[in-house]
């Protein structure tokens, strides 16, 4: 065992162990999920060992397990938390406020051009903050390689404003493993017409209704 | 079996001692005499710690096990010991060591040789290149993990370092914050 239990730490240093700097994880059961679209992802990213994948969403020990156990390079980048950050909220100028896209993206996703092969989005685009979308999608088009696949869920318009933030662990080639997480709010959902406008600069796109009111989206680059 | 045990209650070891990370001594030649083997030994039990109150800015490195919960600014290179980061530790620096245990908090490379171990309380911004990767629910990771095989003997490791996979141009930023759909209502 290669540990120091965090008591040792406590004994030795005599300060108190830090909470979890991931607070984003509630008590809560994780939910099973077949997914088709997950599936097809996985199964075109198996054919060939040393692909590099980036995962957008929570930290997952299981995902990165899974991708490396297939022999792929995994970069890890929880695009949501980091836009949480209080302070990319900045004045507009209009008595309101906004979020600051281009802070953020110059601090986060610094990738090169066509660096990536696959794209795990998850549901990120229904709990963003609205003007960081669109940006965002345009910069992993950049990241990704030309025939890279991305993966991608949305809410239907039947999923409601209460629907329930989810971290997504990899159990299985073709099963999700659903992790209750820090209430993040629903902020949109996308239609069909959306999600095409959305990635009207890929060249293509795969939907896959699913029975839980999400949208599976496969796109091609 | 009978012998050893009563070996073992001859020469107890100390209840109370200073708690270490726990790791496998690294293993004698077989050629070596037998006092260099018991010297090195005890060597490899030795645990440098560097207590929260501590400020380190410039290059460590050293052939013992460290433990950190100060903050450190610079390079770290323990080739072949355990680096454990504490709680409180906070480090601004690229770290090689056989193994890697991160509490704390790290913005750089971890390159290891044998494995890494991020726990719940870890917060890691940097690549890491390792054989043996555990990440624990909580632990937060940003940036890209590279595992390396084990090559079989006699051959060169041709793969580069974690820091130059990481000094990729950025891509540029989009200017364009135009709405993209219109807010649903509920």
């Amino acid at each position: 065992m290669l540990a120091v239990a965090p008591s040792i730490f406590s004994r030795l240093f005599g300060g108190s162990v830090r909470q979890s700097t991931d607070d984003d994880i509630v008590p809560g059961q994780k939910v099973s999920r077949r997914s088709t679209g997950f599936s097809e992802f996985i199964r075109s990213i198996s054919r060939e060992e040393g692909l590099k994948v980036l995962d957008l969403g929570s930290t997952s020990p299981a995902s990165i397990t899974f991708m490396t156990g297939l022999g792929h390079r995994f970069h890890q980048e929880d695009v949501l938390r980091t836009a949480s950050d209080k302070t990319l909220i900045i004045p507009n100028g209009d008595d309101g406020t906004t979020f600051d896209v281009e802070r953020f993206l110059r601090e986060n996703l610094a990738f090169s051009r066509a660096e990536f092969d696959a794209v795990m989005f998850w549901d990120l685009a229904d709990f963003l903050p609205e003007p960081l979308v669109k940006p965002l999608i345009e910069r992993i088009q950049v990241a990704m390689k030309p025939g890279g696949i991305m993966l991608a869920f949305f809410h239907t318009k039947d999923a409601g404003p209460d629907a329930p933030f989810y971290r997504y662990n990899i159990a299985s080639k073709d099963t999700l493993e659903l992790q209750p997480a820090r209430a993040y709010k629903l902020l949109r959902i996308f239609n069909s017409r959306h999600v095409e406008n959305l990635f009207r600069e890929y060249s293509s796109i795969k939907f896959f209704l699913g029975r839980d009111n999400i949208r599976e989206v496969l796109v091609v680059r | 079996m009978w012998k050893r045990k009563e070996d073992e209650h001859a020469t107890p070891g100390p209840e109370q001692g200073p708690p270490v990370p726990a790791f496998n001594p690294p293993l004698s030649a077989p050629t070596r005499p037998p006092e260099a083997t018991r010297s090195e030994s005890l060597r490899s039990h030795e645990v440098a710690t560097i207590g929260k109150s501590v400020v380190v800015k410039g290059e460590l490195s050293g052939s013992e096990d460290l433990i950190i919960d100060g903050e450190i600014e610079g390079s770290i290179s323990l080739r072949g010991q355990s680096l454990t980061v504490g709680p409180n530790g906070r480090l601004r620096a690229n770290i090689e060591a056989r193994n890697v245990i991160l509490h704390g908090r790290v913005d750089g490379d971890v390159h290891a040789t044998e494995r890494v171990d991020l726990r719940k309380t870890a917060s890691l911004a940097g690549n890491i290149s390792t054989a043996r990767i555990s990440i624990e629910d909580g632990a937060f990771f940003k940036g890209t993990i590279d595992i390396q095989k084990a090559e079989p003997a006699g051959r060169l490791d041709t793969k580069p370092p974690a820091s130059a996979l990481a000094a990729a141009a950025p891509v540029p930023a989009s200017s364009a914050q135009g709405s993209l759909l219109e807010p649903k209502k509920f």
